[in-house]
């Protein structure tokens, strides 16, 4: 008998006389993790030089709010909305002109995109970390006239404050349809290309955002919108950003 | 000593009565043995419980306080089995600062035995998550993601076999569709394979040659699409495959009260079951095994 015989036999052997089991009871449940349970003091101890170096981090000053400014404070455009489209694209434009000796037109950003307020007082790094938790990047995308009209179709449906830079005024009349519709005070032209900046999610299609593919052509920055706001915020002593008439609709 | 030796006699009559399927039994007098499954999903970097402020988790969580927990149930049965089903990493400035390295050494602190690979984990590229395997004490398991032409290449096994009380498990890994989901620079060249057929491969080699007494799935395939019923899910997943005996779920961060029971392709049990994210909560099953005893046709009975 070879080596292999052997450890064969020796394998057989193994599985009768460990021989399967079979299960008889199953019991299944979930158990809640609350303070009910003590920290393990040797884990929490672990933790805590990581915690007090990010802490420190994240705690660092690097703007104040004189207000406090959350998503739901207008119906079509908002103070918070306006400050991230605008820093989307004042610190994209400085990377993209660099690269591209081109200039972005517009920004597009999505309402649920922003995770959280802006409370008055210090803003902090972690106050970036708060609006904006995701990893998600600006990207720039070459689109036609006919698919910015297609976007702002899709404005004037939505009803919601996607965020979108001082460029574009967007009126809608009392049904919500579109009365006009301008790009730095021009109206869209079919036969322009339009540089639009928007985040990896939408430009994939989020939200229902269906009119940035097929393009022109793409752009990805890999600048992240949360690196936009931190690097936006340093450079400002006091935040003030307002809400404006660039996306209204008119009452009567 | 009379009544030691009738059992045994009557053990070795079962063997002789049930030769053809592989039950042939154990001689070890029959005692009942008892097998703990622990598990998380989706903690997503949560690693401090929430403050009591938070609006929808005040004061759950926290991986120090599950150390106690779990530290607790294995003191009661060391046989006692702690998984994770991907999405390890992403969610807190945890992530952004060390890149997953204390998740994974927080991890094998609490001596997790083995995890899945959720598509976030892949949110600082392939090269990102390779960086923090030297600070995993416990294994990856992935049966439908090819790693061969990636830095991963033998860091992930399809499957697991460990054995607790002479119990043999076999647990593998399945991963949702990365194209879409991730970026194409951050998975790189790591291939994804169907997984269905992947897990009727993977509970033939674990039942049939590795003959292994318990199957467990670690999915992080999501749980249910109910508008897009052809998306693979972990509950077409158990109806569609035989031999698993738990799925054990992750990335639709849904928060099941219980398992649950669902019927696989030859008509037995399988039980699905995900604890939501961010560690609020911890999953414990427990499988009763009876050695030297058939199971009737119907299988094990379930308390969920």
């Amino acid at each position: 008998m070879t080596i292999k015989h052997i450890l064969k036999l020796c394998l057989l052997l193994l599985i009768f006389s460990c021989a399967s089991s079979e299960i008889s009871k199953i019991e299944g449940k979930r158990i809640v993790i609350n303070d009910s349970l003590e920290t393990n003091q040797a884990i929490d101890d672990f933790i805590k030089p990581y915690r007090l170096h990010l802490n420190k981090d994240m705690d660092s000053i690097i703007s104040y709010a004189p207000e406090t400014y959350s998503k739901s404070d207008g119906q079509l455009n908002t103070a918070i909305g306006n400050l991230m489209a605008d820093a989307v694209y004042s610190e994209g434009n400085s990377i993209f002109n660099k690269r591209t000796q081109k200039n972005i037109d517009f920004v597009l950003l999505n309402h649920g995109g922003i995770r959280s307020i802006i409370s008055k007082g210090n803003i902090t790094t972690r106050t970036a970390f708060q609006v904006m938790p995701f990893e998600n990047s600006i990207v720039v995308a070459t689109l036609k006239g006919t698919q910015v009209n297609l976007m702002m179709e899709y404005l004037s449906k939505a009803k919601r404050a996607h965020p979108l830079s001082h460029q574009v005024q967007l009126i809608l009349d009392k049904d919500s349809a579109i009365s006009s519709a301008t790009i730095n005070g021009e109206p869209i032209d079919v036969d322009k290309t339009y540089y639009v900046a928007t985040n990896d999610y939408l430009y994939d299609g989020g939200d229902g955002m269906t009119f940035f593919q097929p393009n022109e052509g793409l752009y990805v920055l890999d600048y992240k919108i949360r690196n936009i706001l931190i690097d936006n915020f340093k450079k400002r002593d006091t935040i003030n950003p307002k809400k404006d008439e660039r996306f209204i609709k008119l009452e009567d | 000593m009379k009544r030691r030796d009738f059992i045994q006699k009557s053990s070795a009559a079962t063997v002789l009565a049930s030769v053809g399927g592989l039950s042939l039994q154990s001689f070890s007098p029959s005692k009942t043995k008892k097998i703990t499954i622990l598990h998380t999903n989706d903690v997503h970097s949560h690693i401090d419980p929430f403050g009591p402020e938070d609006g929808r988790n005040a004061n759950k969580g926290g991986v120090a306080r599950r150390a106690t927990l779990v530290e607790s149930i294995r003191k009661e049965n060391p046989n006692t089995l702690l998984l994770d089903a991907g999405d390890i990493f992403q969610g807190t400035p945890y992530f952004n600062y060390y890149g997953g390295e204390l998740e994974f050494k927080l991890m094998s602190m609490l001596k997790y035995d083995v995890a899945t690979i959720g598509n976030h984990d892949f949110d600082n590229g392939i090269d990102g998550l390779y960086a923090q395997i030297p600070h995993a004490d416990f294994e990856f398991v992935s049966a439908n993601y090819d790693f061969s032409n990636t830095v991963m290449d033998t860091h992930v096994k399809p499957y697991k076999i460990i054995i607790k009380d002479g119990i043999k498990i076999g647990i593998f890994g399945l991963g949702i569709k990365l194209e879409g989901l991730v970026g194409k620079d951050m998975y790189k060249e790591t291939v994804y394979h169907d997984p269905i057929g992947k897990a009727q491969d993977m509970s033939r080699v674990l039942k049939e040659e590795e003959s292994c007494d318990l199957v467990i799935c670690l999915s992080h395939l999501g749980y249910e699409y109910k508008n897009n019923s052809d998306k693979v899910s972990d509950i077409t997943l158990a109806r569609a495959t035989k031999d698993i005996d738990l799925i054990i779920g992750g990335h639709t961060h849904t928060f099941l009260p219980k398992p649950t029971i669902e019927t696989n392709s030859i008509g037995k049990n399988v039980l699905v079951n995900q604890v939501g994210c961010f560690g609020l909560y911890l999953g414990k099953v427990d499988f009763y095994f009876e050695p030297g005893k058939k199971v009737s046709a119907d299988g094990a009975s379930i308390i969920v």
